[in-house]
């Protein structure tokens, strides 16, 4: 594999800090400490090439607008813990993988195909006139789903601590 | 184009499209290994403008979703993501 050698020092308070994250969050690191380290590995070079963590088990462009829903974590981490147990790359596992009572299988790709990514946010929801009329916008966070009604997202979402960036108008 | 190669069990052409970091195919790679196959494996996220999207058209024909890893064993069968059990089965071990 061709990853570059980062400091085990650096590789292990990442794997720190990831876990505290998640676990603070309600979320678990998958428990094979060693692929998630390579994982971990990915993240870093990665975050060293394009300057932000992509998924490191998807193709990244370089240009962040297009990979927002690809940085870790990406928007289709909670989907596939609800359905397959693990996140696509398996960074994130559910309780029952965690515990060895589920086995992990490959997960099929959600992400939209290459033609179909470009898909203007549909953030002009219909039928919501009547709403029009609340005193503050509500923001979304794509990756856990948190709301929260004020002039503008954020910084960080409190839950999952992903970038102002990562949210959508809802309401 | 930087396909490499590993020697092995000649089984007609079969290659492996791979990305650098990601640990599903790197257990894909291993696993062609250890069954002593002889293949081809390219790292698309180390190729770059032309180079990368030809190669990724050529991939999205069997793999429409364009994910990785994406298998192609002689240009007849692709098997996507870490199948272990289906890789074993079309090498017969």
């Amino acid at each position: 594999m061709t990853l570059p050698v980062f400091p085990d020092a650096l590789i292990d308070a990442t794997y720190s800090d990831l876990k505290k994250e998640a676990e603070d969050g309600g979320y678990r690191l998958n428990q094979d400490i060693d692929f998630t380290k390579n994982l971990i590995r990915g993240l870093l070079k990665n975050e060293q090439r394009y300057g932000y963590r992509a998924c490191p088990c998807r193709l990244a462009t370089g240009k962040k607008e297009e990979d927002l829903d690809i940085i870790c974590p990406c928007d289709y981490r909670d989907p596939d813990l609800d359905e397959f147990g693990a996140c696509y790359c398996a960074l994130y596992v559910s309780e029952a993988v965690q515990k060895g009572q589920q086995k992990l299988s490959p997960i099929p790709e959600r992400r939209p195909p290459r033609a179909n990514r470009k898909n203007p946010q549909p953030l002009t929801p219909k039928g919501l006139a009547p709403l029009a009329a609340l005193p503050l916008p509500v923001w979304r966070c794509k990756v856990c789903g948190y709301l929260c009604a004020r002039e503008q997202p954020p910084e960080v979402c409190p839950i999952c601590k992903v970038k102002k960036d990562r949210f959508e108008r809802f309401i | 184009m930087a396909v490499e190669h590993t020697s092995g069990k000649k089984v007609g052409s079969v290659m492996l499209y791979a990305l650098s970091t990601c640990q599903w195919c790197n257990k894909t790679k291993q696993l062609l290994r250890d069954l002593g196959i002889d293949f081809d494996f390219v790292y698309v996220d180390l190729l770059e403008g032309k180079e990368q999207s030809e190669i990724l058209d050529t991939m999205e024909k069997w793999n429409p979703r364009g994910s990785f890893p994406t298998l192609v064993i002689d240009n007849k069968r692709c098997i996507v993501g870490f199948q272990e059990g289906q890789i074993r089965e079309v090498f017969g071990t």
